[in-house]
């Protein structure tokens, strides 16, 4: 019973992406919403129909036959539409507008839904709108899903997507694959919309844990989807990948029955998933070629490392190593809050507190925690004037409780 | 912010006979320096690695293998680095394995 429940909001992410890829394929980006309306309309049919009738043999056949149907519908009446308005329209016109055969063959969906990717990652479209616009049009979410994901509203999320269209439109962005020189270029946009979908996840700001876990999966789906394409199929794409699943592996170790997150430390390491980080490691070895030295190499070394539980000194030195290429590539406050902590764990607390004390991140609750846990034991009466300034910059109430039993344990 | 860039010279550069893990040892002694630079947002260039050979040209068309030997520290190389001060940009040299070598820092302000 709960499976037939399940049916078409599971047929509905998997399938929602592909279609809407084929048929704007079909008539240009620029009518992406004409896409989704058919397929939502769809969709709505089968769970109509089905109710009635029964699950048919083959869902997914059904679903692309009235696909077929309501683009052929929908083809004629604009036709109808189109000759009222345009008169003057020319015999040209007329053979444009013969109704080509929507092709939902397997190469014909891949082929369209790579083409979506690379046309959704386009620079153009500010990047937080991306993510919204990749969400819906990419992974089939819903507006309602998007909006806890990004805690906001449906309206919010509903003008940001429709901007992003605009954006689609204004700068005439087109579904096809960029050419072979430009690919590798262009491939970047699309692995860091997949990065950040992946982050969004894995960070969320909601704290619906099935959410979170789906965002996660979609990326690395999409990621995927690049993996077996040979022009996409990049190192840097293998390193990307790599890295999803060494933090995945964490997934159910890191989540306890409230909604809190267990601290990497405090981990239990039979809950890390050894099937994904044993893929990770294939993936690793496969990005290991070339080059192309990118952040994702370094992050998925960074994450490898800490799937292995027991620390060494060679674990933390590499992990040191690793952090230090990420800041010459990419500086950002927070590499360098993480650099500081592998150099507290591979050379010692005051080596660490010497170079700590030099990052001034006034404003982050982090950099005083960070600071409160080397005084400790050191001066203990600094560790704790830090800890209360992280507490009193905490944001979140997990936060400040994790910083008060920081405090506790000094006493 | 100003730049200053970070001249590096030491007495010897030649690792020619240098036990690898030493030299792996001195790689990592020279990056972690660097990064704790980076790490504070303060590293404008990484610069460029000098080679050990070279030529000086000297007036009258004399054409030498090098300063090397007449100079007691040879150039190694330098990075650039961004700092509100002379003072602070010479506290943010301290460390720099070049010092352990029996080298020195030299820190030029760039003509802005």
């Amino acid at each position: 019973m709960k499976e037939e429940a399940q049916l078409i909001p599971n047929l509905f992410r998997k399938e929602f992406s592909k279609m809407v890829a084929v048929i704007s394929k079909l008539f240009g980006l620029q009518h992406i919403e004409l896409a989704e309306d058919i397929v939502s309309e769809t969709f709505l049919a089968a769970t109509e129909t089905w109710r009635i009738k029964g699950t048919p043999q083959n869902p997914t056949a059904w679903l692309y036959t009235v696909a077929k149907q309501k683009t052929l519908q929908h083809f004629r009446r604009s036709k109808i539409f189109d000759k009222k308005i345009i008169p003057e329209l020319s015999a040209l016109q007329e053979k444009d507008h013969e109704m080509p055969e929507l092709n939902f063959s397997h190469q014909n969906i891949r082929d369209s839904q790579l083409q979506m990717m690379f046309a959704i990652c386009d620079p153009a479209i500010a990047s937080e709108a991306q993510i919204g616009l990749a969400l819906r049009i990419l992974c089939g979410f819903g507006i309602d899903e998007i909006a806890e994901a990004f805690l906001s509203n449906k309206e919010t999320i509903n003008k940001r997507l429709f901007r992003a269209k605009e954006k689609l439109r204004s700068e005439k962005v087109k579904m096809e694959l960029p050419s072979k020189n430009e690919i590798a270029n262009r491939l970047n946009n699309v692995l860091h919309i997949i990065y950040l979908l992946f982050n969004e996840g894995y960070y969320s700001k909601t704290q619906n844990q099935i959410l979170q876990k789906d965002l996660c999966i979609e990326a690395m789906r999409l990621a995927l989807m690049l993996t077996e394409y040979e022009r996409t199929n990049l190192p840097k794409t293998n390193a990307l990948m790599a890295l999803m699943c060494f933090h995945a592996s964490r997934f159910s170790a890191r989540q306890t029955s409230e909604d809190f997150f267990v601290l990497y430390e405090q981990q239990n390491e039979e809950l890390w998933d050894k099937a994904l980080i044993n893929q990770g490691i294939h993936f690793l070895s496969l990005s290991a070629q070339g080059n192309e030295v990118t952040s994702y190499h370094l992050e998925a070394r960074i994450a490898y490392w800490h799937c292995i539980k027991e620390d060494t000194k060679e674990k933390w030195e590499e992990i040191l190593h690793h952090y230090n290429l990420l800041l010459q590539i990419n500086y950002s406050p927070s590499v360098a809050l993480n650099r500081a902590y592998a150099l507290y764990k591979a050379k010692g607390k005051k080596a660490a507190l010497t170079e700590a004390e030099k990052l001034h991140l006034t404003g982050n609750h982090f950099y005083y925690t960070l600071l409160g846990e080397l005084y400790t034991d050191i001066d203990n009466q600094k560790a704790k004037e830090n800890f209360q300034t992280a507490f009193s910059l905490a944001k979140t109430q997990t936060e400040k409780q994790l910083i008060q039993r920081k405090i506790y344990e000094l006493n | 912010m100003k730049e200053f860039v970070l001249l590096f010279r030491q007495p010897n550069y030649d690792y020619r006979n240098t036990d690898p893990e030493k030299m792996k040892e001195l790689g990592k002694k020279w990056q972690n320096w660097v990064s704790g630079i980076v790490s504070q947002n303060k590293l404008s260039s990484n610069g460029i690695r000098l080679s050990l050979e070279g030529k000086v040209l000297k007036p009258g068309g004399v054409i030498t293998d090098g300063p090397f030997v007449e100079i007691k520290e040879k150039l190694g190389s330098f990075i650039v680095i961004k700092a509100e001060s002379m003072e602070e940009a010479t506290t943010l040299a301290h460390g720099c394995p070049a010092i352990d070598e029996g080298g020195s820092v030299e820190i030029r302000p760039v003509f802005s």
